[in-house]
């Protein structure tokens, strides 16, 4: 099955950009469906980034990120080739994770 | 009367758990149970309290002073609530952690982000609006909170289909 992440991660002098794209519904538990009835809370809680095994950014999410996730940040310390694991738990207990190369 | 229905709310939405927690932070100068940018512990209270005074109490343990040395860059219209680009950036050194929060959603704590050493104080993320509110940034540096709040306003709110 292919990843819900996706992951761009560019490198450019000291600083490597990186952009992540999930598909998840993102369901904040406010919301009815067309029957009426409260379509259950279904959202990422935390998405964490690794660069040689250390973390370089956590994000603690609520039900208001928007339905498949962005986000974008900027790290010192790592090169082009270089591996950066993402991984993403949700409130379910369901999870994901990828890795990408540093380009 | 704040903490009996907000108590009664949590209760339904989420267990007694948070209930409890819930009620506690509602009295003023209240103890701040154990705090998410002490630990790695997801900051579940926080993130199910309705006040925004609370939740950053909650997160914290203490409130914010506006500086402008927090960039928040929000759109001052929103035509869609669903998806609201929102970025932050900070002008300040030792940032360890970047809170979202929207004042007038039903949870009004959108993100919070951890910015370890050597990662830049900037994120970009796209948030659900309800309807118009106002959009607070929070910059944890060098142990001082400092904030920026910026006005979205909503055409189509994000909470319905």
């Amino acid at each position: 099955m292919a990843s819900s992440i996706r992951v761009r991660a560019i490198s450019s002098g000291d600083l490597t950009e990186v952009q992540v794209l999930i598909q998840h519904p993102m369901d904040s538990g406010f919301v009815k469906d067309g029957k009426g009835e409260i379509i259950p809370p279904h959202f990422i809680k935390e998405l964490t980034f690794e660069h040689e095994g250390k973390k370089i950014f956590v994000a603690d999410w609520g039900t208001a990120i928007s339905k498949d996730p962005y986000v974008k940040f900027s790290f010192k310390g790592a090169k082009k080739g270089d591996e950066l694991k993402v991984m993403w738990v949700d409130n379910k207990g369901e999870s994901d994770t990828t890795t990408a190369k540093i380009q | 009367m704040t903490i009996v229905y907000n108590g009664f709310r949590r209760l339904i939405l989420k267990g007694g758990i948070t209930a409890a927690l819930t009620g506690f932070c509602n009295i003023p100068l209240g103890f701040a149970p154990a705090r998410a940018a002490a630990n790695d512990k997801y900051p579940e209270g926080a993130f199910t309290t309705k006040n925004q005074a609370d939740a950053i109490r909650m997160l914290y343990g203490k409130a914010a002073e506006p500086s402008d040395k927090v960039k928040l860059d929000a759109p001052e219209i929103a035509e869609n609530g669903a998806v609201v680009p929102i970025s932050v950036g900070a002008d300040l050194a030792d940032v360890t952690s970047i809170a979202l929060l929207v004042s007038d959603n039903p949870n009004t704590l959108a993100a919070f982000y951890k910015i370890p050493a050597g990662t830049m104080p900037s994120v970009a993320n796209r948030l659900k609006m309800a309807k118009t509110s106002n959009v607070t940034a929070i910059v944890e540096a060098g142990g001082k909170l400092f904030s920026a709040t910026k006005e979205v306003k909503v055409t189509v709110g994000g909470c319905g289909g």
